[in-house]
């Protein structure tokens, strides 16, 4: 024990002794919250669009009007004529144009049957199909109440109700995200990479051939970057909670202990990479392909993973990090406790044990 | 010349005996080509609807078979449980809850109105938002049709009705894929074009032999050179063979020229290679390097536009793009590729990289010390 | 031409509040087999690594073949060469591209560089190894071929950071007889080394102690002043005194 306690105060000194890495370490998680937090959402917020009314009656200002009271838009240009909408386009300043056609109010209220175009700049193809859906939204609103007041008979009223995320805020969704991301790089990155390290310059020789047993070498080589993981959760959770008003629905408890467990996975992860890796550059491009890219891509935190093909989707259930985005949002997000997500939590249980196993196994092979 | 050509000579032989390097080089396009423009689909559909039907009437079971014909709702189930409903929400296997109260029908027909409930799992705001809105529009038209059986109504539409139409300009057909690939090439080129020179330098300083080097009577900017050129060199190959995967593939053709692609490509590489070897003099250990540059890359990824697009950004992001070598890439080849846009249309942009590139390898070489 | 190879003056190096190297004033000629000794942590390598231009010296003078050590040392540098504790070579390389390496960043033509691979090989005895990965070669070999590199251009003088550390006695023997003909041919030698009986291969030896020059003389002479039997008798007396700790 007394052994184990030198080794793990020496990856300590490794780790304290390089304030240029722990700078980084602690950095990275705070900028990350904090780009996604304000400056990538895919939210539509204040965007800037453009109404064409060719109408100018009453309907259509209180059409206007509603649009302009979203929070989604504001309204910056008046275009005054169809043929300067193009140019309107080409100076780049909105990416969405809503055209009311000539005697708009006549058309709704007596012939009951009006029409609005959307014309959307889709070069980008998603913010379009975003900002014409979210203007949909806002007259079907507007027509929902003009029928209501009519006080038709047989009418169906729906009840909306907004679980977990009333305010339908973006960062409820990537908070967890950014976890995952983080957890990885500091614990299978940074892991594996100084094991590699180690046995690039020869020490990792001098310290096997010691009686300490290997497993503890490996265990304290882990230890220092375990507790960075705990500073980072720390500090990612206070920031969501205090900065972006993201609460903490669930058990803080139960959230701890499976970010905790999702975080000696990843160390795991880190351990059995530094088995395969013959050089630290090769141990960093193998955590990149296998491990950061499929958290991006895979885990449903930047793309749903719904939408995806279904090759894609069965791929995304061995991927670690879809295990802990879903834990993480359904303990902090939706509130839920163990008896909800104990399934999910032995998923994650099991392939820590799998790569525990396996990373053991290679370890010792490559020492004979 | 002849120094730089030996350090040349050298640097392409170390490359090329590291297969592991070079396996990685050509997976990462493989892999990113691939899967992201596949993965990356953030259109709202397949949105998962679960009914909790408390009322059994022949009008509940009408409103459901018409939302599970629509092509933009699947049914996940049909129950009498709300809470077994609500788990389904809880288990993200579904993302909302139509509950239809007991004595549905009844209601609506003898008393004229009737109401349903609907709870959506907001985590996703924007699915929820529009999913909850298509849903009610669906809920309009059944409502409609249960009108026009019990009334005799005019011919003309009843109430107001305003019909939404959408018009895309530029690339009406909507194709997300023009749109993504060629941002992921520029991705690609970045991290191949920076990891792998962060790495370089510091790596060996790590073995010692840049002692050796330092002896010598080499220049600085010899050395940095002789870093540069290969990875500049591999840089192009790697852009290359991303280009001809996205044409194999995808069918993507740049509606530019391609040697405007490259005349960028070559200058940007430059200022992408530059901020590597800079990092690389900085670091004392290739650890450190790495996470630099990906602190770096990180950064300037997240804030290129390719994810989200730069407008929507806030002040301040959208002025860091101003200097993020990343959004000018990402824009050009958007520029060629979808826009068919000739160099004198890039004429900025080429000057801005180009500065990127002199200040960054100056610094660079300036930072390079061959003694302490 | 200064006939002095090496002409050193109160060179002095620190570090913060540390002094790694203080105040050494000696001369090497030219041709001669410099021994420099010392204890670990004495300041050997510091010292050594000022004179090849690897360290700004914070004080003192030096002239390096002739040329001084703050404003030349890029000519010094063409003149010099070094082999340095860390292996130097590059191990994914092979033995003929190491040269060539080496050879041509030294500016060395390639029929230059051809004929001088030659005579390396063959006097080497690795005519068969030309094209083995330096990674594969046993470390004596290792430790010869990169004595014979730092030669590659002919430099008037060749410094040498423990050259033989953890080689084989016999490995030991050639490598010094490498040396001799070095010397032999007119390249000032100027080496560190901790085994003694090397030192007594020296025609003239220093010994460092704490940051400074305690002894410098030819191994007889030293021998005789510390009436000791040989140089490891010499090098206790004086390590001893040494207040800094093995590092």
């Amino acid at each position: 024990m007394r052994q184990f306690l030198f080794f793990v105060k020496k990856e300590f000194l490794h780790v304290l002794r390089d304030p240029r890495t722990m700078f980084i370490l602690f950095a990275m998680p705070v900028m990350q919250i904090l780009i996604f937090g304000f400056a990538l959402t895919n939210e539509v917020k204040n965007t800037r669009i453009g109404i064409l009314d060719n109408s100018r009656d009453e309907a259509s200002a209180q059409l206007i009007a509603r649009l302009e009271a979203s929070r989604y838009f504001d309204i910056v240009t008046q275009v005054d004529k169809n043929e300067n909408l193009e140019a309107t386009f080409r100076k780049g300043e909105v990416k969405l144009v809503v055209v009311i056609p000539p005697s708009f109010q006549e058309s709704l209220f007596h012939r009951n049957d009006a029409a609005v175009q959307l014309v959307a700049d889709a070069t980008d193809p998603n913010t379009a199909n975003t900002l014409a859906n979210y203007a949909t939204a806002i007259i079907m609103d507007y027509q929902q109440d003009l029928r209501n007041q009519l006080k038709l008979p047989y009418s169906i009223n729906t009840e909306l109700r907004m679980l977990y995320n009333p305010q339908l805020k973006g960062s409820y969704n990537f908070v967890p995200g950014v976890m995952a991301m983080v957890l990885m790089l500091v614990c299978a990155m940074m892991t594996s990479i100084s094991i590699v390290k180690e046995r690039e310059i020869g020490t990792m020789e001098v310290i096997l051939v010691s009686p300490i047993v290997p497993l503890r070498v490996i265990i304290a080589k882990m230890v220092p970057y375990f507790m960075l993981s705990a500073g980072n959760i720390a500090s990612i959770l206070l920031l969501s909670v205090y900065v972006l008003d993201v609460p903490i629905q669930g058990s803080l408890l139960l959230l701890v202990s499976e970010c905790l467990l999702f975080t000696i996975t990843a160390l795991y992860l880190g351990l059995l990479i530094s088995t395969i890796a013959a050089s630290q550059q090769i141990a960093m491009l193998i955590s990149l392909m296998g491990l950061f890219l499929p958290t991006i891509m895979l885990s449903g935190f930047m793309f749903p993973v719904e939408n995806m093909p279904v090759p894609l989707q069965v791929i995304s259930n061995i991927v670690p990090s879809k295990w802990f985005y879903y834990l993480v949002r359904s303990i902090m997000i939706k509130g839920l406790g163990f008896e909800h997500v104990w399934k999910e939590t032995l998923i994650l249980e099991g392939m820590m044990v799998f790569l525990l196993v396996v990373s053991i196994r290679k370890f010792k092979f490559r020492l004979e | 010349m002849r120094v730089l050509r030996i350090l040349l000579e050298k640097e392409f032989r170390q490359v090329f005996r590291n297969p592991a390097i070079l396996r990685m080089m050509f997976m990462m396009p493989m892999v990113q080509l691939l899967i992201m423009p596949l993965a990356a689909d953030y259109e709202v559909r397949n949105v998962r609807v679960c009914v909790v039907d408390f009322d059994h009437s022949s009008y509940s079971r009408r409103l459901v078979d018409k939302i599970g014909a629509t092509d933009y709702f699947t049914l996940v189930d049909y129950t009498d449980s709300y809470d077994k409903g609500l788990s389904y929400v809880e288990h993200d296997e579904a993302d909302l809850v139509l509950q239809i109260p007991a004595s549905f029908e009844r209601n609506l027909i003898r008393e004229d109105k009737a109401g349903l409930f609907l709870a959506l799992n907001a985590i996703n705001g924007v699915k929820a938002n529009l999913g909850g809105a298509y849903l009610r529009t669906v809920i309009g038209e059944f409502n409609q049709d249960i009108r026009l059986e019990w009334l005799q109504l005019p011919r003309t539409n009843p109430q107001p009705t305003i019909r939404i139409s959408s018009i895309n300009w530029f690339n009406p057909m909507m194709n997300y894929r023009f749109f993504m690939v060629p941002g992921i090439l520029v991705i690609l080129i970045t991290m191949v074009g920076a990891f792998l020179s962060a790495l370089n330098i510091v790596k060996e300083k790590e073995i010692g032999t840049i002692e050796q080097i330092n002896v010598t009577p080499i220049r600085k900017y010899q050395f940095v050179l002789g870093k540069l050129i290969p990875f500049w060199v591999l840089g192009l190959f790697v852009l290359t063979f991303g280009l001809i995967l996205s044409w194999l593939v995808y069918g993507i053709v740049p509606a530019g020229s391609l040697l405007t692609i490259y005349v960028f490509s070559a200058v940007y590489l430059l200022a992408v290679l530059g901020l590597g070897l800079l990092m690389s003099t900085l670091a004392n250990t290739q650890q450190q390097a790495m996470l630099l540059s990906f602190f770096m890359m990180m950064l300037f990824i997240l804030l290129g536009g390719l994810y989200t697009s730069i407008d929507s950004m806030p002040a301040w992001a959208q002025w860091f793009t101003k200097i993020n070598p990343v959004s000018y890439f990402i824009e050009v080849m958007r520029m060629v590729v979808l826009k068919g846009s000739s160099l004198s249309d890039i004429k900025r942009h080429i000057g801005v990289v180009l500065i990127f590139a002199v200040a960054l390898n100056g610094l660079a070489v300036w930072n390079y010390r061959k003694r302490s | 031409m200064n006939p002095k190879a090496i002409s050193v003056e109160a060179l002095t190096k620190r570090f913060g509040s540390f002094t790694a190297v203080d105040a050494i004033t000696f001369d090497v000629a030219q041709g001669e087999i410099f021994g420099f000794l010392g204890a670990n942590g004495a300041g050997k390598t510091t010292a050594m690594r000022m004179l090849c231009g690897l360290s700004f010296p914070t004080s003192g003078k030096a002239t390096v073949a002739g040329f001084d050590l703050y404003k030349q040392a890029e000519k010094i540098k063409q003149r010099i060469g070094y082999m340095s504790q860390k292996f130097s070579l590059y191990e994914d390389l092979t033995v003929r591209e190491n040269i060539r390496f080496y050879g041509g960043i030294y500016g060395l033509s390639d029929a230059a560089i051809k004929a001088k691979t030659q005579d390396m090989l063959t006097g080497l005895h690795m005519q068969s190894e030309a094209n083995t990965l330096v990674r594969s070669l046993p470390l004596g070999w290792r430790q010869k071929l990169s004595f014979s590199v730092s030669l590659v251009h002919d430099p008037n003088i060749v410094f040498l950071d423990e050259p033989t550390g953890g080689v084989d006695p016999i490995t030991r023997r050639e490598f010094w007889m490498l040396i001799y003909e070095a010397a032999h041919r007119g390249t000032t030698v100027f080496v560190t080394t901790h085994y003694m009986d090397e030192a007594e291969y020296c025609n003239r030896v220093s010994i460092m102690v704490d940051g400074r020059v305690d002894a410098l003389g030819s191994p007889q002479e030293l021998k005789t002043r510390f009436s000791a039997e040989d140089m490891g008798e010499v090098f206790l007396k004086l390590a001893r005194k040494a207040q800094r700790g093995d590092e």
